[in-house]
């Protein structure tokens, strides 16, 4: 069942649960970490408001800068801004930074050791009609293999905003995966956020399997447990809003109590976040694994749900990835 | 400010010891980059011991004027004066390029934090630099962003996305110095690439432009003061260089691009000569 102390929406499993873009979590969270930090900086390369940097952008116009279509330079421009003691958000479509500008990222920021912030909108395959070139679902794993990267997958508008604020603070280079369409509220102002912890979500009495879960797909995965749980089947979910540094605590823990996990996330398989789960695993405590992702194929246009259903990432997939790997453990 | 007759010659002096050096340390590393690194030698004693807002002893003054260097291969250059101004020891010189040395083969600022930035990838340093004048303009702070690139580097998209928006930003804090040497890893810029009409391009991005024979201390440093009057827009200064300058057998030939003295053609001296050749030249005048 849902744990209490994470204070979740207890709307959650309503038909008309409110739904928002996690983007927009972002925005929000952007005008606030200005507000709070004068030394916060937003760069855009023309897609301010479908990143939701606009309202960052009429309000701290001395602080926003418009880069154009150019991600090579939106990277490279932002390592200049936070050479100069400024911590720079840079925002466009996750499929163009930091599709597009990887090694800026690496040698100018990363290697740089600069505080840049990088806000990839648009991440998974949920992005929809756009088709293919538009859906990001390599972002994870390009990421991630950055050294001194962190990053962040929220669940919802109100963990990106937490997120958005919290990675304000730090002086590490940080990429933050937003998606496009309207997903479910999960959690609340009250549930609590930290980056570099991930929080048990759901826990299942003697749950027999765990979910481990990033993103927009939290919400299909607390379902699955939910009717999984009145088919007799307890699991439990841990949202894993950190892909990195990965929280192995309590991917331990969890591992130790079920022993076996679903890793969920709208990404490839091959190098996301269940692969970082799968990586510390291995060495530490192996257990059987099911992934839910996308398996080496390239998205195309289609209504967003119709797309996760297509690439084996439903509520329906997710039930049986369980059922599969609890055979795997006889 | 004009420069003195007693100031070029003391600055001459400098660029053959930074020359000097650097070919001391590319014999020991046994690799790295000779040509480019002899030809921005005047340019860097220019800037290092006339131009330049700096403190080596505070190398994170707040009021400094910033200098990146673009084309990271030419590090050597760049080390060697800093080396000279004071940064760190001479003595350092030895370990260019080996293990655990603070001057690694292409600058990383985790190993020399003096360093504004680490480079090596080509194109993406003049953005950089224009991000920092984007701040410092904003802030109206005085600190002048100089930023050192090369013509190879000017076929990549990225050096180009840089030239528009420090020409939107109307950044006349940020000036550029090109080490126009016509010269690439694979030939003749204007074979590989072509980059002419050069100073029109820039012209049409709405830079100032201004040209400067590389090798002229009083011509370098003419160079830089009518950029730092320019108040509304950036200004390239178009350095024309030689390739290996200061070494005869080098001195226009993209081969010593990025061989060390003993890894370079040997159709004029032989490879075991090369390095005391070198030295011997440098030695013998200052240029």
């Amino acid at each position: 069942m849902i744990k209490e102390d994470v204070k979740l929406n207890p709307h959650i499993f309503n038909e008309d649960v409110e739904q928002q873009p996690i983007r927009v979590g972002f925005g929000e969270g952007l005008v606030i970490a200005a507000e709070q930090n004068e030394k916060v900086y937003g760069l855009c390369a023309d897609l301010t408001d479908s990143t939701k940097m606009d309202k960052f952008a009429e309000k701290f116009p001395e602080r926003f800068i418009e880069i154009g279509v150019a991600e090579q330079n939106l990277a490279t421009v932002g390592s200049g801004v936070a050479a100069m003691g400024k911590i720079p958000f840079i925002s466009s479509y996750a499929m163009f930074s930091p599709g597009r500008n990887w090694e800026q990222i690496r040698t100018t920021i990363c290697y740089n050791d600069r505080p840049v912030k990088i806000a990839g909108s648009h991440a998974g395959v949920s992005v929809g009609p756009d088709g293919g070139t538009h859906q990001a679902i390599e972002d994870i794993g390009i990421m991630r293999m950055l050294p001194r990267m962190v990053v962040l997958s929220p669940c919802d508008v109100i963990e990106a905003k937490k997120a958005t604020i919290a990675c304000a603070g730090t002086m590490d280079p940080t990429y933050l995966r937003l998606a496009r369409e309207k997903t479910p509220i999960i959690t609340t102002e009250d549930t609590p956020f930290e980056i570099g912890k991930a929080q048990l979500f759901f826990e299942g009495e003697n749950a027999v399997a765990g979910i481990v879960a990033t993103g927009a797909l939290v919400h299909k995965a607390l379902v699955a447990a939910k009717e999984l749980q009145e088919e007799g089947i307890s699991v439990s979910i841990l949202n894993l809003s950190t892909i990195k540094p990965l929280d192995t605590k309590s991917i331990k823990v969890l591992a130790e109590k079920t022993g076996a996990l679903v890793t969920v996330e709208e990404h490839q398989v091959a190098g996301g976040m269940g692969s970082a789960v799968v990586e510390y695993l291995a060495e530490n405590h192996p257990v059987p694994i099911e992934f839910i992702g996308v398996r080496d194929e390239f998205g195309q246009s289609g209504e967003p749900n119709e797309l996760i259903e297509h690439y084996g990432m439903g509520v329906s997939h997710i039930k049986e990835a369980v059922k599969k790997v609890i055979e795997k453990k006889k | 400010m004009s420069i003195t007759k007693e100031k070029v010659a003391e600055i001459k002096q400098k660029a053959n010891d930074i020359r000097i050096s650097l070919i001391e340390a590319l014999i020991e590393a046994k690799s790295g980059h000779s040509g480019g690194s002899l030809g921005m030698s005047d340019v860097f004693a220019t800037l290092y011991f006339h131009a330049l807002k700096h403190d080596p002893k505070k190398p994170d003054w707040e009021e400094r004027d910033r200098l990146l260097l673009s084309n990271g291969h030419i590090c050597p250059v760049l080390y060697s004066t800093m080396a000279h101004a004071g940064y760190f020891p001479l003595e350092d010189m030895k370990t260019l390029r080996k293990f655990g040395s603070p001057l690694q083969g292409h600058p990383h600022r985790e190993f020399l934090p003096a360093l504004e930035s680490s480079s090596g990838p080509l194109g993406s340093g003049l953005s950089q630099a224009a991000g920092m004048a984007i701040v410092l303009k904003r802030e109206k702070r005085d600190s002048f962003v100089y930023c050192l690139t090369s013509d190879g580097e000017h076929n990549a998209g990225n050096t180009w996305e840089a030239v528009m928006i420090a020409g939107k930003e109307k950044l006349g804090n940020l000036i550029q110095i090109i080490d126009r040497n016509y010269i690439q890893i694979d030939g003749s810029t204007e074979d590989i690439m072509p980059l002419d009409p050069f100073s029109d391009k820039y012209r049409a991005f709405n830079w100032h432009v201004v040209e400067v024979d590389g090798h002229n201390i009083e011509d370098i440093a003419r160079g830089i003061e009518e950029a730092k009057m320019i108040k509304n827009q950036p200004t390239i200064i178009i350095a024309q260089t030689i390739l290996g300058k200061g070494v005869s057998f080098m001195e226009n030939r993209y081969e010593w691009h990025g061989a060390p003295p003993g890894k370079g053609p040997d159709d004029i001296v032989p490879k075991d000569k090369q390095g005391e050749v070198a030295l011997k030249e440098l030695r013998e005048k200052v240029l």
